[in-house]
């Protein structure tokens, strides 16, 4: 798994983040193990603790879970997934929305563009 | 449990100079941290009287509840600013050095570091890069199973991926009873492993505190949070 991180925001927030996509797009899949905290830090090359942290959050979401002896996997509710995937998109949506607000372009606009990109986009890709 | 290290009210003075100025300062177990400061701020100094290499003229230093002394030299692995090895050695002779040194080197994780960089334990230091050598000197200071690590400048001299294999050996080697002190000024290659800092400024700790709220409160990384903390 290809690990980013910037500098400016809490490192275990961005790992949560990561691994929120990894989940929902199957790249770890429903009751699949994880990898241990150490070898996922080792991996992203982040502290040990920060990880354990970002762990900790994800069971908090119900995303993991813990067997006692055998390590962590991940959720069979595929509802949960599905509710976590709708929440990171409103929240990359919204910050969106701000961002053309500051370009002072109102809501109509901001979706004529979106469709106008997408064309562009779609004769570019020669679909 | 005991802290790993407790400072009360310590100072150092260099003739009329005050090097440190009545610092306090707790380290707990399980944490990698930085400690950071503009040069001549006092963080050798301070890694120095941890090292019992001085004497405070003030205050009290506990290692795990002892003073610094033979106690302390047992369960703290220290890697100096300026090498102190012997440039004529060869490598197997260094481990063997060790060995008879510490009860804690671990010759065959030595061995297993070394093989890995293809490093061959039958040539002599002097024979090596700038960079190898630093790698080789981190490599025996992390084959120790030590309480604390003090790593005075470790990536300073070395290129960008020889410090990326210098982090990995870090992190690979850290576990939760022990604690690792990085004294740096290279802020954003390391800063992504750090759990903590202590900002060192003429003297006086300015600041302790973890580098994710750090980041949350000011919303700067750490290497721009410390550039504006220690704006000449």
């Amino acid at each position: 798994m290809q690990w980013n991180f910037d500098h400016d925001r809490p490192i275990y927030k961005q790992l949560v983040e990561q691994l929120q996509i990894a989940i929902i797009t199957g790249q770890y899949s429903a009751l699949e193990k994880l990898p241990s905290v150490r070898d996922l830090a080792m991996e992203s090359k982040v502290n040990p603790n920060t990880m354990q942290k970002a762990m900790q959050e994800l069971e908090n979401l119900g995303l993991v879970y813990s067997k006692r002896t055998s390590g962590r996997y991940i959720t069979e509710d595929q509802a949960l997934i599905a509710k976590i995937k709708r929440e990171m998109a409103s929240e990359k949506i919204r910050q969106f929305m701000t961002d053309m607000k500051q370009l002072n372009l109102s809501r109509d606009e901001v979706i004529q563009y979106l469709k106008k990109e997408e064309e562009r986009h779609d004769k570019i890709s020669g679909v | 449990m005991t802290k790993l290290v407790e400072c009360s009210n310590v100072s150092k003075r260099y003739g009329t100079k005050l090097a440190l100025d009545h610092i306090n300062l707790t380290i707990e177990r399980g944490k990698i941290i930085g400690l950071l400061g503009p040069n001549g701020s006092g963080k050798t100094t301070l890694i120095k009287l941890l090292n019992d290499l001085l004497s405070p003229d003030q205050g009290t230093i506990l290692i795990n509840g002892n003073q610094p002394g033979i106690e302390s030299k047992k369960i703290i692995s220290y890697l100096p600013e300026r090498t102190y090895l012997n440039f004529n050695m060869k490598i197997k002779e260094l481990i063997t050095y060790f060995q008879d040194f510490y009860e804690d080197f671990d010759c065959n994780k030595a061995y297993e570091l070394l093989e890995k960089l293809g490093i061959n334990s039958n040539d002599k230091l002097k024979t090596m890069s700038k960079g190898t050598k630093e790698k080789v000197q981190l490599i025996m200071v992390m084959s120790r199973k030590a309480d604390l690590y003090i790593l005075d400048e470790p990536i300073g001299g070395v290129d960008p991926a020889a410090r990326d294999y210098i982090l990995d050996t870090i992190l690979n080697n850290f576990n939760d009873h022990a604690s690792i002190i990085i004294s740096t000024h290279l802020i954003a290659d390391i800063e992504r492993v750090l759990d903590e800092v202590i900002f060192v400024k003429q003297g006086k700790i300015m600041l302790q505190k973890s580098t994710d709220s750090i980041r949350k409160e000011s919303g700067q990384s750490i290497d721009g949070y410390f550039r504006e903390a220690f704006k000449c």
